[in-house]
């Protein structure tokens, strides 16, 4: 029985830590062993951490849109958010750009919005010294609030906007960090909570339709609204609106979005001349 | 929906509906024609004919009618390979009736001259639900072992079926009847929790009225 609810989730996690509740649900639901889920969990840890490795500052996407961005934040010198904000935008940007250069990653919850998780966890890492089984309990914790959201809202750009993706993504992802901090169930959903809120209403219109400009630095806004949302929530600054409840208004806000505004390539940026004259370079169903 | 849905899969990008998902579509309908295409008619709907190009589902369906899986790093060269293993695809945009945005319809033949035609959509996280097969409604999503039975219309058909699966001890998750007219040709799709035996298959397939049984496992290679 898979989670349809923060509340349940919590209630789940008065009698062991959350993380360990949604692997328990997975077990159940889908009739596997421990060992096997957590091999599974693992192995997705493992691709999360080599698509960050793997990127390539040479590469371009096939619409000439991405690439090489990442290797500029991580050259800049001095920034306005400090050494270890500049390392997760870049980790954001290595990942999102691989996504778009047609490289591996792991869709988390998609590939538009691939480099969120990587980005605020694999610094976090290094910082914490934390073991691979740390971190993958943080990706359980994640796992477990991205699946009250897609069945309470949805995890779909065509369906809910980028809120539905990058959104997703940072609330998820600010929830995992507030376990790796040692936080409570209540602050993770409270850190999910706020994370969404910030993003409601936040449009998908993807320049010529393609997953790279603005969804490439939109990860790096998603990773770092989570490591704000989770040291908002770890300092006690709740949320007024119950998780629940703004997951839902995710779902509303996404159902009055107009098609124009959902993946079609056709609103916001997209519609902007330069969008449209980028697209007509690239369009069309084959190359 | 299970937390491996919201988390994963390990794909090329660049993205989950318009790339793993379409890829997951040319996987499914390879394994329901049962072999590699000669010939593959490929028709885009919506956001999936707008940007396809840019998004590489062209490649990705095609990927998936050469047998790829969603993190198959040669993904991108799909198309050279395509012509290489002597697969003639043609790729095209058109408008489907009261479809999901990201839907495609393949029409794919194989090298004995079977035709078949798969509507399938692509619903965000690389998840996919077929729509229909050759015309007639269908759905499911091939994540769980799946029976596509193409049967008579005529009572008692679907305990016959039943009686088979539950006599192996297989446990059926869904169960789904869809006909084109009363009396006519129907689609049973039976998802169930577990892989099934070939000997339950062949079983189900000679049973008075099946026309074709088709058994779909995206687990198995």
């Amino acid at each position: 029985m898979a989670f349809h609810s923060v509340g349940a989730l919590l209630n789940e996690a008065a009698h062991m830590p959350l993380w360990e509740a949604v692997l328990a649900d997975d077990c159940r639901d889908r009739g596997v062993e421990r060992a096997e889920s957590l091999e599974r969990m693992g192995a997705l840890w493992r691709a999360m951490v080599r698509s960050a490795a793997e990127y390539d500052p040479a590469r371009r996407s096939a619409s000439g849109l991405s690439g090489g961005q990442a290797a500029k934040m991580a050259g800049a010198g001095e920034t306005l958010c400090g050494p270890y904000m500049q390392k997760v935008m870049e980790t954001a940007l290595r990942v999102a750009e691989q996504n778009a250069c047609m490289g591996r990653i792991v869709a988390a919850p998609t590939a538009g919005a691939s480099g969120v998780l990587p980005a605020v966890l694999l610094p976090l890492q290094d910082r914490l010294g934390l073991g691979q089984e740390e971190m993958v309990r943080c990706l359980y914790v994640a796992a477990g609030f991205g699946q009250v959201i897609a069945s309470r809202a949805s995890i779909s750009g065509a369906e809910g906007g980028c809120q539905a993706e990058i959104g997703s993504a940072s609330g998820m992802a600010a929830a995992a960090l507030v376990h790796a901090m040692g936080g409570t169930p209540g602050q993770m959903a409270d850190a999910c909570a706020l994370a969404l809120q910030n993003m409601l209403g936040l449009v998908c219109d993807p320049v010529a339709g393609l997953v790279e400009e603005p969804c490439v630095k939109r990860n790096v806004t998603g990773a770092v609204n989570a490591m704000a949302c989770a040291d908002m929530a770890l300092a006690g600054v709740a949320s007024a609106i119950p998780c629940d409840e703004v997951i839902d208004a995710m779902a509303a806000v996404g159902r009055a979005m107009p098609a124009a505004l959902r993946e079609t390539g056709e609103g916001g940026l997209a519609a902007t001349s330069t969008g449209r004259k980028i697209a007509q370079r690239s369009s069309g169903p084959a190359r | 929906m299970n937390i491996f849905d919201v988390m994963g899969p390990v794909m090329v990008g660049p993205s989950s509906s318009h790339t793993a998902g379409a890829v997951r579509i040319g996987l499914v309908a390879r394994r329901l024609l049962g072999e590699q295409p000669v010939r593959a008619d490929i028709l885009l709907h919506g956001s999936f004919a707008a940007t396809g190009a840019g998004h590489g589902t062209d490649r990705a369906i095609v990927a998936g009618l050469l047998g790829m899986h969603t993190d198959d790093a040669a993904i991108p060269a799909s198309l050279r390979l395509a012509k290489e293993r002597g697969m003639d695809v043609n790729v095209h945009a058109g408008e489907l009736q009261n479809a999901h945005p990201n839907t495609a319809l393949l029409t794919i033949t194989g090298a004995g001259g079977r035709t078949i035609a798969v509507s399938a959509s692509s619903l965000g996280g690389g998840r996919i639900r077929v729509n229909a097969i050759d015309g007639l409604e269908a759905a499911f999503s091939g994540e769980l072992p799946t029976l596509i039975i193409r049967n008579e219309d005529r009572p008692g058909i679907l305990s016959e079926i039943t009686r088979v699966l539950s006599e192996e001890n297989a446990n059926i998750a869904t169960v789904q009847l869809y006909r084109d007219r009363r009396g006519g040709l129907a689609v049973t799709v039976i998802e169930c929790d577990g892989p099934l035996e070939p000997a339950l298959r062949r079983e189900i397939s000679a049973l008075d009225g099946v026309v074709r049984c088709t058994y779909l496992n995206m687990e198995e290679d």
